[in-house]
């Protein structure tokens, strides 16, 4: 079944194109939809939403064309936007209640409705209080639940993360995979960070400028895109542990980069990692050499760099090859 | 965990009350009851919002505050023609409104924003527009919503001068007459003044704004008429006293009741238009009211989403 078929989809407006004839198909599961800032993610959700015609190509939400079927959509999708849409003012509890009749639901089953969906989401007495008092989390919190309390079989959710700190960036990625494995819905949700999409997404589909640049599932993006940053200790038999473990690693035939931008830029090496074996290769090699190993992570991508990345790579062997011949 | 477990006797288990079942999430299959319920609880929400119901103490302070002062002086006038035992009620029904304009326009500057201004600041437009409910239902729920808000509180005196005017025992069919000139006068009125007060509330997100320039509009307007007019009326030039008044909503109103609903004109010199300036001044109440309508929709087309 297919949730999202779009066609040689295209939008255009006097001075930019918005989308480049994208075709795209989107399967059931939980879908990320990467692109830099302007990369056409918002125009795409309000087309699939019915709400703003494509200048040319076809799309299909669940099976209904959006260009004549918009209210039977949007009756069955939710949505929930980048920026605030919150009135400060009123109860996460009325304003979720409301928003459920504004769906069609009955006065009682939006009542009930809102009271399980509040308790989904994680909201328990704070939901009686004005959202104007509540924290970023908890009124992206009641964003998703807007979004979620008539049931819909698909959600847009638009940046989801945005202004969240580490732990809430977590708890939400973990309460979007909730969406589509315990309660069964269908998710598009949209994201400049590569990263966070690789861990919450069945599969990814990269835009840029309009253009569809990828679309996989995510085990095919992760297995060429996973890049680790390491860090070790200095001993005394290699005073600079950072340069020992990068030539142990060259012998193996494994590349590695000076991580520059990052905290402590001098002592961190990245590398892409092909598998679990590479895993295993940095822990021997840094093993073998008696160091201690300070730190191993994946590295979240910014998506520019995913863009930028074959190109950067190019350079960096010629570079290089350039200084092993000299 | 203390999962109460059922025990082996022949006793019917009776905690079955007191045991907590982990429910997870339950799918919703029942009814969807689509745009015109949308729209319809949208009207409510936003009528008993014009009056601070459902909203915070303190939101319904000032509708409510106006609504007793339209209403005590209605009040007052009873008593007085009850007391007197009067042939007639102080004031016809169709002055009432034209008196109590300062209130009326307060009304619709502090409610009009309240209605469609916190949507747009707090963007929850798009909210709407991404459910089953389009522009048109957005616009007007919120429309109805604020001309039957006006309507209450416009109404509310009348009835209230009605009522009086029956225990007064007045005549009552002059009385029922004039009851019912006075209702038509206040639709339109309300009608009117809604659709002057959310088109400049919808322009702008901010509600001090929007407050300032409803009243800017509805009593700057009626000040400069009515300043023209006594200076018209000054000159002897009455014949220019109707034109005049097409240039305000209270004149305008006031117009349309002199020639078809049996009022008295409160234009200097109770100067009214005839049945033929009348109709233009129909004609343009009700070309207001559908141009308000008509630009609400092209605004709510732009932000929507």
């Amino acid at each position: 079944m297919i949730v999202i078929a779009t066609e040689s989809l295209s939008k255009r407006f006097p001075r930019v194109t918005a989308l480049d004839r994208l075709s795209v198909d989107v399967g059931p599961g939980v879908t990320g939809l990467v692109g830099a800032n302007g990369a056409g993610k918002s125009t795409l959700i309000k087309i699939l939403l019915g709400l703003s015609p494509a200048t040319e190509g076809r799309a299909e939400v669940l099976g209904l064309d959006v260009a004549t079927k918009g209210a039977a959509i949007r009756e069955r999708v939710g949505y929930m936007p980048e920026h605030d849409c919150l009135p400060p003012d009123v109860s996460a509890t009325e304003f979720v209640v409301h928003m459920a009749r504004m769906s069609g639901l009955p006065p009682t089953a939006a009542r009930e409705r809102t009271a399980d969906t509040l308790r989904h989401v994680g909201l328990y007495e704070e939901r009686y209080r004005p959202i104007g008092g509540y924290s970023t989390g908890m009124k992206q919190r009641v964003k998703l639940a807007q979004a979620l309390v008539h049931d819909p079989q698909l959600v847009f959710l638009d940046e989801p993360t945005n202004g969240l700190d580490p732990v809430g960036r977590d708890e939400m990625l973990g309460l979007i995979r909730r969406i589509h494995t315990d309660f069964g819905i269908s998710v598009l949700v949209t994201s400049h960070l590569l990263g966070e999409l690789e861990r919450t997404c069945d599969h990814v589909v990269v835009v840029d400028g309009g253009k569809l640049l990828r679309s996989s599932s995510t085990t095919d993006f992760t297995q060429t895109t996973t890049t680790l940053a390491i860090e070790v200790t200095d001993s005394e038999e290699h005073p600079d542990g950072t340069r020992a473990v990068r030539e142990a690693l060259h012998e193996r035939g494994v590349e590695t980069q000076h991580g520059t931008g990052l905290p402590g830029s001098g002592h961190v090496l990245l590398l892409t990692a092909k598998g679990e074996e590479t895993y295993d290769l940095v822990r021997d090699v840094i093993a073998d050499l008696g160091l201690g190993l300070v730190r191993m992570e994946q590295r979240r991508h910014h998506i520019s760099e995913v863009f930028r990345d074959s190109d950067e790579q190019h350079d960096e062997q010629r570079k290089e090859a350039v200084g092993h011949g000299g | 965990m203390a999962v109460e477990q059922p025990l082996a006797s022949p006793v019917p288990p009776s905690g079955d009350q007191t045991r907590i079942h982990n429910i997870g999430y339950r799918n919703y299959d029942g009814p969807r009851l689509g745009r015109a319920y949308a729209r319809r609880s949208l009207y409510s929400q936003s009528l008993r919002g014009s009056y601070g119901l459902g909203r915070s103490a303190k939101s319904k302070v000032l509708p409510m505050l106006l609504f007793v002062v339209m209403c005590v002086p209605a009040a007052i006038m009873v008593a007085v023609a009850v007391a007197t035992k009067a042939k007639d009620l102080p004031v016809e029904y169709t002055r009432y409104a034209i008196i109590m304009q300062g209130v009326i326009s307060l009304y619709v500057a502090s409610q009009a924003p309240q209605s469609v201004s916190r949507d747009l600041r707090f963007k929850t437009v798009p909210l709407y527009f991404s459910r089953p409910i389009e522009t048109a239902d957005y616009v007007r729920a919120k429309y109805a919503a604020l001309a039957s808000a006006m309507f209450v509180l416009t109404a509310a005196p009348l009835l209230v001068l009605y009522i009086g005017a029956l225990l007064a025992k007045l005549d009552f069919a002059d009385q029922t007459k004039g009851f019912a000139e006075g209702l038509v006068s206040v639709a339109l009125l309300s009608l009117l003044f809604a659709g002057i007060g959310l088109v400049i509330a919808a322009v702008t997100p901010r509600r001090g704004f929007g407050i300032a320039a409803v009243i800017a509009v509805l009593i700057i307007s009626y000040g400069a008429v009515s300043t023209l007019q006594a200076i018209a009326d000054a000159q002897n030039n009455t014949g220019a006293i109707p034109w005049i008044g097409l240039f305000s909503p209270v004149t305008l109103i006031d117009g349309v009741q002199t020639a078809f609903l049996g009022a008295t004109s409160s234009a200097p010199g109770a100067v009214g238009p005839g049945s033929g300036q009348g109709a233009v001044y129909v004609l343009v109440v009700l070309g207001l009211i559908a141009a308000a309508y008509g630009l609400l929709l092209r605004r709510y087309k732009k932000v929507g989403l």
